[in-house]
């Protein structure tokens, strides 16, 4: 007897599907794990479920009344939470303001000591121990995950949706954490669960649903299947790209990392104890899952972000402490993850945008003064060679397509003559079209002896073009195969965690 | 075709704002019992085409152009400089105690110096804001804003104690030697010096943002400061040297002020040229090529009011609500942003849409 | 040294402190809500200035100074209202909507003075209120007449001050109102309607700043003069950070910057080795040295200057 039904909804933001007709079944009191890659519609079709978002096609049917949902307002009403990933609680009140926010009246006095009661009452309960007149800002991502559950249970939720939980916990708390959850079913919730992390859906979740590229791909039992399977599901995809893979003999060595340490934006070790080396005419892959260090990684060896401990060497120097631009120097290239926010300034020109990183130096400017006009001649030049298609170098990039600005971000770093680059989720968001180029661009670069430090959270375009394949799990490297010995199972494995051997 | 004419008036609504503001403030006229039509003739004719009133116009151009562009050289990397007024009192400050304490000086040392310690007066001034702002992270709109309070003392104290001309029945001090006096450049009326130098300094403004590297950083920090850093530029620098620069220029109109207008640091000289420069560079839109336009309009307004008043018989402190009308016009244009309308987002989906069709040729070609 | 312990003496500083800072505390009091719930109100001089002109408009047309309160009340909100369409419905910049509301009302009631009072306004003294003495409480010694012979006005900011103290912090509008100036995303979640907030936030510091406006007039000075608030809505934005953004502090702040000026005028005339301006400028550094953290952590809420834009929802 399903409890929430989720009938043929479909979604499309401009000429992008996200969802196509997506159906879902939850049995009250279930815990349903929905599992996907990035970009296979997970987040849009609980974002759907919120009432964030109006679906084109489909309905949503809660314990068999049709719900249209206009605004988060509208999901609460009917019983459904939603804890995002980001948490929306303000940090500077306690916890119980927090938590009673938005559902007192105007000039009515809060009776503080009731509240705090009832919130205690409700901790116990449902074994979600916090203390009430904490500031949030005080407290671990853990506690504060728990405050966000204890809002919507407030509101009398009975559908949990939760949106990579773990993904903000340290390692030591995600196991309490999935504990709580089923302390929750225990309580009668049902619970959806967001998540690409396979061992944490093997530990709790009663069914499963794959999703990929807006579709769902299948729907189990739990501990009817395996990881391995599981995987599969989550990863398969149809080669349709030619590429030409080459290969040539690795030179020096010229990018070495020993035991980093990282931390990410909330505090916790992000890059944990890692150790790899690029050489010369070779692509290095990095394949892993989202959020297990490969951001940090990439911009504390860009100079974007401070490293704890270890070092970074360049061509045997040690560069850790050194600035941005002394490793640019050094040879450095960098291709960051965030596109759009780093890479690039939206509502500066093609041509601008080509000399970001160059523009204090010569042809681009000489004595502080900037050549316009050569500025603009090499983003032609760049342009044509890189087949970038737009109007004229002076359009602003905000209008190119995301395959048209990626060549503009390559363009401009492999002009720049690195020694290393290192290519941070080189094809999200592109075309097959965009993404052929990029990759062959890439092999080229390879051979004319740039180190190249590939890394992706994409394993078939990691396995496209690398020499050496690394998975990094954990903010560390779990293993490093050479591309003749790789295969996609073997790696999918290492990505989730769930083999640790290394194949000889 | 019509998306760029569209575009266009787009980019002229202040022009448009002006023209509503004044539209409406001619209702004020017309209660007063004067006629809208003749006190604008008057106003703006007195202003700008009679020699005396252009004179006057001028006068009050040079501190109005010097503060907006002290506020809109710090916005170009983002930063909000209210302290306008506090640095012109600095640079006053500084200024005066060059002009009096070294008199062994030749001219023609002494002059660039007694204008070089005006800037520096309010580049310190605005620097520390700058400061504050770069390594701990403190909202420079409260600090600014706190600090014209204590520049204005500060020189009120210096006016009135230390620096006091003898005898003198006002805070004021003695006036600075004659050989440091700007030259007028309207005589006989009192337009000195100051104003075209300003206009020059403008011009270079104008250009060292678009031409160097320096105005390349410091506009990236405003656009987006991680891909600044990305580009390897030290935001934490850049923040320092917009807002000393944009202090600087604040100083240098106190420093004129004292070598082109007064002769002495008078207690309370500044008429509120600060928030006059924010008001003129928003109306430019923080543009460095119009803020000289906008600059002149707001210094023919306050030159043309006591004019105006004469001739038609309306209280020149109708200027101020002009001037508020006006303000408060721009400001709601400034709330119809292109990008963010209909006609932008069609614009910017029809390119989207076109550069999308050309990679896809690749695709299948 | 020994007449400053004369107790007159104190008695009169604080009891003109008090009346000094009167105007600046409601502004401050007003600009205290609307900066918690995340816009700055540079407009508080505007509305000061408002709230006197209708001060006077009101006494002159009806006689009484109540009526002239409620005029000048209602003259400071919509100033408020101004600010609120355009800083908080339009997203224009905040700092440039209240220096535009400045200029608009120092023009507007300048040109209307002259035009309903005549160029004789200053000569002609309105009606207003006047100090009433609570028994008994105004014997005490020192604290006595200095709170408790004071106009209704001033009994009113007694009220007021611990009200907005228990508004801001003991019920749901004033959870709504913090959340809304640190974090509009997650209160806008939570259901918490951002832009009312923050526009009856505006409202309300425009009414309380055309109240301290109207005390100018009505209880100070009893004419309408051009300008007349003289910079005290920008004493008040000192204030407000001074206290901390919390209305007891900025009430408290605001009665630092009142003594200061109290103290002020007295030195102007003793002719003393500490210059007057130490005391004028002293505030201003003391909000500079609390935001450095110097006396402790002074945070302004996070969101506040910042208009807030939904994500869209395709």
């Amino acid at each position: 007897m399903s409890y929430l039904i989720i009938d043929g909804v479909s979604k499309s933001f401009g000429t992008f599907q996200a969802l196509n007709e997506v159906s879902l079944n939850v049995a009250r009191g279930q815990i349903h794990a929905i599992l996907g890659e990035n970009g296979a519609g997970k987040t849009t079709l609980m974002n759907i479920l919120y009432g964030l978002y109006r679906p084109d096609k489909g309905q949503i049917f809660l314990d068999g009344e049709h719900l249209f949902l206009d605004s988060p307002a509208d999901a609460i009403k009917h019983g459904i939470g939603m804890i995002h990933q980001n948490f929306m609680l303000v940090n500077s009140l306690t916890v119980a303001e927090n938590i009673i926010l938005g559902l007192g009246q105007g000039l009515k006095r809060i009776d503080f000591a009731a509240q705090h009661e009832r919130i205690q009452t409700m901790s116990s309960e449902f074994g979600l121990e916090v203390d009430p007149g904490a500031p949030v800002w005080t407290l671990p991502m853990g506690i504060r995950q728990r405050v966000e559950i204890l809002k919507a249970l407030y509101r009398n939720a009975s559908v949990l949706i939760l949106d990579e939980p773990t993904s903000v916990l340290a390692p030591g708390e995600i196991d309490a954490f999935l504990e709580g959850l089923k302390k929750l079913q225990n309580a009668g919730r049902t619970i959806l669960f967001i998540t690409h992390k396979l061992e944490e859906v093997m530990k709790v979740a009663n069914r499963v649903t794959v999703m990929r590229q807006g579709c769902v791909s299948d729907e189990l039992e739990a501990n009817k299947t395996s990881p391995r399977e599981l995987a599969r599901k989550m990863v398969g995809r149809e080669v349709a790209i030619r590429i030409h893979h080459r290969s040539r003999e690795p030179g020096a060595r010229r990018l070495q990392l020993q035991d980093l340490v990282v931390l990410n934006d909330r505090g916790i070790k992000a890059v944990d104890g890692l150790t790899l080396d690029v050489c010369a005419g070779e692509i290095h892959g990095i394949c892993g899952v989202d959020g297990n260090g490969q951001r940090e990684l990439g911009e504390t060896v860009a100079g974007l972000r401070p490293l704890i401990s270890g070092a970074i060497s360049i061509d045997g120097m040690e560069v850790g402490n050194q600035s941005v631009k002394e490793r640019q120097r050094l040879g450095l290239g960098f291709v960051p993850e965030d596109r759009q926010g780093t890479a690039l300034v939206l509502d500066y020109s093609i041509a601008t945008n080509m000399a970001l990183r160059a523009f204090d130096r010569s042809p681009a400017s000489r004595h502080g003064i900037l050549n316009l006009g050569q500025i603009a001649q090499d983003a032609l030049r760049l342009m044509q060679r890189y087949d970038v298609r737009a109007r004229s170098p002076q359009q602003p990039v905000r209008f190119l397509s995301g395959g048209n600005q990626q060549k503009v971000v390559l363009a401009r770093e492999i002009d720049a003559r690195p020694n290393i680059l290192i290519v941070m989720q080189a094809c999200k968001g592109l075309d097959v079209g965009a993404i052929e180029f990029v990759q062959n661009t890439l092999v080229d670069l390879k051979m004319a002896g740039v180190a190249i430090l590939y890394v992706s959270t994409e394993l078939e375009h990691v396995l496209e073009v690398a020499d050496r394949v690394s998975v990094l799990y954990r903010g560390r490297i779990a293993a490093t195969l050479p591309i003749a010995q790789a295969d996609n199972e073997h790696l999918s494995e290492l990505m989730s965690g769930i083999s640790t051997e290394v194949a000889a | 075709m019509k998306a760029r004419l569209i575009q266009v008036a787009y980019a002229g609504r202040s022009i448009w704002a002006v023209l509503t503001a004044l539209l409406c403030a001619s209702v004020l006229f017309v209660i007063a019992g004067a006629d809208p039509i003749q006190a604008y003739v008057t106003l703006f004719g007195e202003a700008f085409f009679d020699y005396f009133g252009f004179g006057a116009t001028v006068v009050k151009f040079s501190p109005i152009l010097l503060a907006g562009l002290a506020v809109a050289l710090p916005l170009k990397a983002g930063l909000f400089n209210v302290g306008g007024e506090g640095q012109i009192y600095m640079g006053a400050l500084f200024c005066t105690i060059a002009a009096l304490f070294l008199p062994f000086l030749h001219p023609a040392i002494h002059l660039p110096l007694c204008i070089a310690a005006g800037a520096l007066g309010g580049a310190f001034w605005a620097f520390i804001a700058g400061w504050l702002k770069a390594y701990r992270g403190i909202n420079e709109v409260i600090v600014t804003l706190l600090l014209n309070y204590v520049g204005i003392n500060l020189v009120s104290y210096a006016a009135g104690g230390p620096l006091m001309e003898e005898g003198a029945p006002y805070p004021y001090s003695p006036e600075v030697p004659t050989a440091l006096h700007l030259p007028y450049i309207l005589p006989p009326t009192d337009a000195h010096a100051g104003a075209p130098a300003g206009l020059v300094l403008a011009l270079c403004l104008a250009l060292l943002m678009r031409y160097t590297t320096f105005g390349f950083a410091m506009t990236i920090v405003g656009n987006n400061a991680q891909a600044a850093r990305y580009a390897g530029i030290s935001v934490e620098h850049q923040i320092l040297y917009a807002m000393s620069l944009g202090g600087a220029l604040a100083g240098l109109a106190g420093a004129f002020e004292i070598l082109g207008l007064k002769y002495r640091l008078f207690h309370m000289f500044s008429a509120g040229y600060g928030f006059d420069g924010i008001v003129v560079a928003f109306i430019a839109s923080a543009n460095l090529a119009f803020l000289p336009i906008a600059a002149l309009f707001l210094a023919g307004l306050r030159a043309g009011a006591q004019l105006m008043q004469r001739a038609v018989g309306v209280d020149s402190t109708i200027v101020d609500a002009i001037q508020g009308l006006v303000v408060m016009f721009v400001a709601a244009s400034l709330a119809l942003r292109f990008s963010d309308s209909r006609w932008g987002r069609a614009a910017a989906q029809r390119r989207a849409d076109e550069a999308l069709a050309g990679s896809k040729e690749l695709k299948h070609g | 040294m020994v007449e400053w312990l004369d107790a007159s003496l104190i008695t009169d500083m604080l009891r003109s402190s008090l009346r000094l800072m009167i105007p600046i505390g409601y502004a401050a009091m007003g600009g205290v809500l609307c900066e918690r719930s995340g816009v700055y109100n540079m407009g508080l001089e505007g509305m000061l200035l408002a709230g006197a002109f209708g001060g006077a408009l009101g006494t002159f047309l009806t006689g009484s100074p109540m009526g002239g309160l409620l005029v000048g009340i209602l003259l400071g909100m919509s100033g408020a209202i101004a600010l609120g369409v355009l800083a908080v419905l339009f997203s224009v910049n905040q700092i440039v909507c209240g220096i535009a509301i400045n200029l608009v009302v120092i023009g507007l009631t300048a040109f209307f003075a002259r035009l309903i009072f005549g160029l004789d306004a200053t000569t002609q003294t309105l009606p207003g209120f006047s100090a009433m003495a609570i028994p008994l409480l105004s014997q005490i010694p020192i604290v006595g007449p200095v709170l408790f012979n004071q106009d209704p006005l001033v009994y009113l900011m007694y009220a007021v001050c611990p009200f907005l103290y228990w508004l801001l912090y003991r019920s749901e509008f004033g959870l709504q109102i913090r959340a809304t100036g640190e974090n509009p995303a997650a209160a806008d979640t939570a259901g918490v309607p951002v832009f009312r907030i923050r526009f009856m936030c505006v409202l309300l510091s425009g009414a309380l700043a055309g109240i301290g406006g109207a005390y100018i007039v009505l209880s100070q000075v009893f004419v309408f003069t051009e300008h007349m608030s003289a910079g005290k809505g920008f004493i008040a934005l000192a204030a407000i950070i001074l206290g901390r953004w919390d209305p007891i502090g900025s009430v408290m702040a605001s009665w630092f910057f009142g003594f200061c000026e109290a103290l002020q005028l007295r030195l102007q005339f003793a002719n003393p080795e500490v210059p007057y301006q130490f005391f004028t400028a002293l505030p201003y550094v003391a909000s500079i040295l609390a935001l450095i953290g110097v006396y402790g952590r002074f945070k302004p809420p996070a969101a506040v200057g910042i208009p807030y834009r939904r994500e869209s929802k395709a």
